[in-house]
């Protein structure tokens, strides 16, 4: 029997502690890191998420828009009328010009309200517009009312139409809807994500419908049917090899192949999801092997022993059983191919698209690409708006990430 | 199983489908990062006047707008690519050889290549082209030799300068910025020093394309990636370094950045258009004449590209920042683009 040492628990403990403090302070880091990485998108992002809008009468006069030829009126005038009228006190000219003010998408409104109501004409309509964006960054606080004249985006004139307008009460500033339900413009007050959105799903879809059963099945026959031979451990040790291969490289695969050879339609996300299937077979066939390995044996043993074929015994038995751990492999999987931007560049998913698609094969972006396009604009409110789209898409990860640990919380079986 | 057979097949179906497209509604761009914002702005007028479909427009670089321009004619081939220089005699070949020879060159306006530094920077900077290419460039002359660039400060080049270490962020070589920057800067600062004066008149030409066109790769020089925005912020954070980018991204951040004078000449709207700012050069525009009558939409896109309202003064383009042509070279443009006048082999 040993001699009770109380040195040596000392040190026993003190080693237990340090273990702890060490992983304790891994995950203060890890935490800190992700905090400064939100907050700084938010920070920068959450002005994206409201925008200034203005109402505003406008006068439909009978000479700018003849009512047999209503689509092709002058509403660019109509607009600049709009303004002189609402700001009495200033010189005509310098009123019309101050109609920039109001977004590009004004005159195209204007139109729309006309062309689908021609009793206007004649008479006048009140209509709450978008502001351009400089006027919307000032609005916002992000124009500074101190800065130099000489150095500021908007000069002291335009401030002050700004103010009188604000002055009637005219200006509102209501969540910003259209940064969903709008596709790409060039003008930030309109952009939106709407096309990257419906290109993601879209890119997911044929993700899934091709990964899915093409992964399940892979797994299940090498899993429950293949010999074990020294094939079937190279064909494993390539599978896990391809899960570990940058995405760049199926980007350029893709190209060759998809773009090149069979000749399908640049920048659709139907190639983009044949894509990232590739990507994501890997991640299903190995999360749906080590979910059916979790299956215990009796079970197989079982349904065996009862007279079931192989083939009975995985399809009624062990599938069901491994299909929580399945859908848990695959909605990571398909999270991770939603944050994929490389092979997307490549294929050209980074186009300037001002319509949604309608259908895959039409030329879309993606919510990363469209992340891309944003970054590297110009304009100003490009840049709250690439945060709110970067946290738009952080979303969609946390939401997919809960579904998988719901399901996996809700459906699986402990042995 | 039926089931599995069904989701298959139905699989196979879609993946046919997917590969026999029927024909392009859409016009496709390619080219420049510096033309792609006046394409954008085109596309978007052309789509709200017209209410055709949108488009499909990518911003691929000069060179590799003209790879994808260049590879063929048809529907999977790009219909215009937008260029931040004149189509190089190699490029112009590879169009012949793939059997696009009609080819209508546009001279859509000018673009203002401007240096800036942070607004905190306590320093008001006026440079030289002379002292850029001394700060900046992989080789230069010093007491008559032509050594390798030994400037680590400002003040070494002149002292009037700044106490500080030379940082510049700039575009990368695949950028048409960067081919500008070396031929409207570097080249221009280079025929200032006295060895290149110095040398016969029948070697100039050589040596300014062989010694006077690299920069320096030492650490002073940063290439900074395609991204203008990127650059931005480098400078901002640092007041010490200097920005190389397009004119359009200081105009954006006027409240952060302030613009290096050029030779005397700070940038500005006026002063590239009337070409005082030495660093400005033109923006192309190469129509595929063969898809003119293929293409749903692309005369009429075309247009609106040449059309007064959007490249004249006081057009759309310019209120995105494109310095635009004279009214009688617009004139000129305008014709030639839709008679779909083709252009001569150029000349290098």
């Amino acid at each position: 029997m040993t001699r009770f040492n109380p040195g040596l628990l000392r040190r026993r403990r003190r080693r237990e502690f340090t273990l702890r403090a060490l992983g304790f302070s891994a995950l203060a880091l890890a935490a800190l890191m992700l905090f400064l990485l939100i907050g700084s998108l938010v920070a920068t992002g959450w002005q994206a998420f409201t925008q200034t809008h203005i109402r505003i009468e406008f006068p439909v006069s009978a000479e700018r828009v003849k009512p047999e030829e209503i689509a092709r009126g002058n509403y660019r005038a109509l607009v600049q009328d709009a303004m002189q009228a609402a700001l009495p006190a200033l010189p005509a000219a310098e009123a019309r010009k101050l109609s920039s003010i109001l977004s590009n998408a004004a005159q195209f409104r204007l139109r729309d309200a006309v062309v689908a109501d021609p009793s206007l004409i004649g008479r006048s309509v009140t209509l709450t517009v978008p502001v351009s964006d400089p006027f919307d960054q000032l609005n916002k606080g992000l124009v500074l009312r101190d800065t130099p004249e000489a150095n500021r985006r908007l000069n002291n004139a335009e401030i002050a139409a700004f103010d009188t307008l604000a002055a009637q009460g005219l200006v509102s500033r209501p969540i910003n809807w259209a940064l969903l339900t709008n596709a790409d413009s060039r003008f930030p007050e309109l952009a939106g994500l709407r096309g990257a959105l419906v290109g993601s799903f879209y890119a997911l879809a044929t993700c899934f419908l091709l990964a899915f059963p093409l992964g399940i099945g892979a797994a299940i026959y090498l899993q429950e049917f293949a010999p074990k031979s020294r094939l079937s451990d190279i064909i494993e040790i390539n599978i896990n090899n391809l899960a570990a291969v940058p995405s760049v490289v199926f980007g350029l695969l893709a190209l060759a192949v998809f773009l090149g050879w069979f000749g399908m339609p640049r920048s659709s996300p139907f190639v983009g999801g044949l894509t990232l299937a590739l990507m994501t077979l890997p991640t299903i066939i190995i999360a749906t092997r080590a979910a059916l390995i979790a299956v215990p044996p009796s079970i197989r043993e079982a349904a065996m022993g009862i007279g079931a074929s192989r083939q009975q015994v995985v399809f009624h038995h062990v599938l069901p059983l491994a299909m929580p751990g399945i859908m848990t492999g695959t909605i990571i999987g398909l999270a991770q191919a939603l944050g994929e931007t490389a092979p997307l560049l490549l294929i050209g998913m980074n186009a300037f698209l001002t319509a949604a698609p309608a259908t895959p094969f039409d030329a879309s972006t993606a919510l990363p690409t469209q992340i891309f396009l944003w970054a590297d604009s110009p304009e100003r409110g490009f840049v709250s708006r690439t945060s709110a789209a970067i946290l738009v898409l952080l979303a969609f990860l946390a939401a997919m990430n809960a579904l998988a640990i719901f399901l996996r919380a809700r459906f699986e079986r402990k042995w | 199983m039926s089931n599995f057979k069904l989701a298959i097949s139905v699989l196979a179906m879609t993946a046919v489908s997917g590969t026999a497209a029927v024909a392009r509604e859409q016009i496709r761009l390619v080219g420049s990062s510096t033309v792609f914002p006046y394409s954008q702005a085109v596309a978007e007028n052309f789509v709200n006047v017209t209410g055709k479909p949108s488009p499909v427009i990518e911003s691929t670089g000069t060179g590799g707008g003209f790879k994808l321009f260049c590879a063929g004619l048809g529907e999977d081939h790009a219909d215009i690519t937008g260029a931040s220089r004149a189509i190089k005699k190699s490029e112009f070949e590879l169009c012949a050889s793939n059997g696009v020879t009609d080819i209508t060159e546009v001279l859509i306006g000018y673009d203002g290549l401007s240096l800036a530094v942070s607004r905190n920077s306590p320093f008001v900077w006026a440079l030289t082209e002379k002292q850029i290419y001394q700060a900046l460039a992989a080789e230069t002359e010093v007491n008559g030799a032509w050594v390798a660039n030994p400037y680590k400060k400002w003040s070494e080049i002149d002292p009037s300068l700044p106490d500080t270490a030379i940082l510049a962020y700039g575009p990368p070589p695949t950028s048409g910025t960067r081919d500008a920057f070396v031929e409207l800067v570097m080249h221009d600062g280079c025929k200032k020093l006295d060895y290149y004066k110095a040398l016969p008149a029948d070697q100039q030409a050589t040596f300014l394309t062989d010694s006077c066109s690299r920069m320096r790769q030492d650490g002073p020089f940063v290439e900074a990636g395609e991204n203008d925005n990127l650059i931005v912020q480098r400078i901002e954070a640092d007041p010490s370094a200097i920005g190389i980018f397009g004119y359009s991204f200081l105009y954006e951040n006027a409240d952060k950045l302030a613009g290096i004078a050029v030779d005397g000449v700070v940038p500005s709207a006026e002063t590239i258009a009337d070409f005082s700012y030495g660093v400005a050069r033109p923006l192309y525009v190469y129509i595929k004449n063969a898809h003119r009558s293929v293409i749903a939409g692309l005369p009429e896109f075309i247009e609106e590209l040449v059309s007064e309202a959007a490249l004249a003064d006081g057009g759309y383009l310019q209120e995105r920042g494109l310095t635009v042509l004279a009214p009688d070279l617009l004139a000129a443009v305008q014709a030639s683009v839709i008679a779909a006048t083709p252009m001569a082999a150029p000349a290098k």
